[in-house]
């Protein structure tokens, strides 16, 4: 039984640690914010000039002035603090941040990241996530193992235009958890009654065994 | 001390500085810190040809996606664009030219532009498109790219207070592009939403000092746009 996206979520947000500066990328890991255990303390920041990111408002708490990078409107905290996009992405590229959480089209065995451009398709730009990841500690892939059409996303090497080279430390998908290694891609957890086999069946990239 | 900063709205405050071909610098993040009395006096200039430095291009009817309307871009340098059905369709057509620069490295080429620095090293986009045609250097084992500094013909700027000496105060979230667009234009122009008299402000508070500052004006308000309204339940 593979995880939900929910249960992604959740297997994501342990990566968490107590003190940890953590920007969550569009979509489902925005959704992390919402599984951070309650015993730890991790300030989000949103690389269009926050840090310290609270919870979506209350109907009647809305500011068109506090928004995240997803341009959604969201709260402040007692420990907010707005500053420039030129600093906040100094403290991006400055490897300030520990965490980074994005999803991704393709990720290769050797960690290179694409996910931002389909080639004939509609571009619609990679806004901070080519920062993001040359700069921020740790960056973990939340993605659907396989492609709609089934074919594998965890590759030998991607096809589709980078975003990193050999920036991936760690991707979850609903089969399981994966670090990626110097030597290939390492199982460090499988969802529940997903096989080995399975694994095999739907990965391209070097499983290490 | 007024300095000759003040004027008394959006169409005195742009005479005698658009023309057709121009670069144009804009703060803003979506259509947040927006400087949207400026943008519609430049739709209302008919200026042409403009190229523009913004890292998103408004929305369609609002901000810079009103000059993409009336055809007046001819070319974005942005790091994000999917916002925009308008810009989608001129650029398919091919009517409208795109250079992607990161966000990080978009607002720090503008940051440079205005302090003097030509152009920088950056890990973001080693091994990538972004790179083609860059130069790249080896730095203490790492590989960086040169990224060249922007600089325009006039900046675009929304702040939250100013005063009379173009002292800049910012809100929340809306502060975002407008600093370093605004060190990186020949030419600032400032929408406030409250102009006050030069010391009401405290000088250790002041988000970007007057002298990025050139001209300044009390903007025109309705209720502020949101892109995207999120709520929780109680």
């Amino acid at each position: 039984m593979a995880w939900t996206r929910e249960d992604i979520c959740r297997v994501a947000a342990l990566e968490l640690k107590d003190g940890y500066y953590c920007n969550l990328g569009i979509g489902m890991p925005t959704k992390v914010a919402n599984y951070i255990p309650e015993n730890i303390n991790v300030t989000l920041q949103s690389e269009n000039g926050m840090l310290g990111m609270g919870p979506f408002p209350l109907e009647n708490e809305v500011d068109a002035d506090i928004i995240n990078a997803g341009k959604q409107t969201i709260t402040e905290l007692p420990e907010t603090s707005y500053f420039d996009s030129s600093e906040s992405f100094a403290m991006i590229r400055g490897g300030h941040i520990d965490l980074s959480i994005l999803g991704a089209l393709q990720v290769s065995e050797s960690g290179d990241l694409a996910n931002w451009m389909i080639p004939g398709k509609m571009v619609k730009g990679m806004g901070g996530a080519m920062d993001l990841v040359a700069g921020v500690k740790k960056v973990l892939i939340l993605m659907e193992h396989t492609a709609k059409d089934g074919q594998p996303k965890l590759l030998k090497e991607c096809t589709l235009p980078l975003t990193g080279k050999s920036v991936v430390d760690m991707v979850i998908t609903e089969l399981g958890k994966f670090d990626i290694t110097p030597n290939g891609v390492e199982i460090k957890e499988l969802a529940p009654h997903v096989t080995l086999d399975e694994i095999k069946a739907k990965t391209e990239a070097k499983i290490l065994i | 001390m007024a300095n000759n900063k003040v004027f008394q709205n959006a169409h005195d405050a742009m005479q005698g500085i658009l023309f057709d071909g121009m670069t144009i610098l804009s703060g803003g993040f979506g259509i947040c810190g927006i400087a949207e009395n400026i943008t519609e006096e430049i739709k209302a200039s008919k200026v042409t040809k403009l190229t523009i430095v913004s890292n998103n291009c408004g929305i369609d009817g609002f901000g810079l996606g009103t000059l993409l309307h009336t055809r007046q871009i001819k070319k974005m340098i942005s790091s994000y664009v999917g916002e925009n059905k308008t810009f989608e369709e001129q650029y398919l057509k091919g009517e409208l030219e795109l250079e992607f620069s990161p966000q990080g490295t978009l607002a720090e080429r503008c940051r440079a532009g205005g302090a003097g620095i030509p152009a920088f090293y950056t890990k973001t986009g080693v091994g990538t498109i972004i790179a083609e045609g860059k130069e790249t250097k080896v730095i203490d084992g790492v590989e960086y790219l040169l990224e060249k500094a922007i600089k325009g013909d006039l900046s675009i700027i929304k702040a939250w207070k100013g005063d009379e000496s173009g002292n800049l105060v910012f809100r929340k979230a809306a502060r975002n592009f407008n600093p370093p667009m605004a060190k990186a234009g020949n030419i600032c122009v400032v929408e406030v939403e409250q102009l006050v008299k030069t010391g009401e402000l405290d000088p250790d508070h002041i988000h970007l000092p007057g002298i990025y500052v050139d001209r300044i004006f009390e903007g025109k308000y309705t209720e502020k746009k949101i892109e995207f309204v999120t709520v929780r339940e109680e």
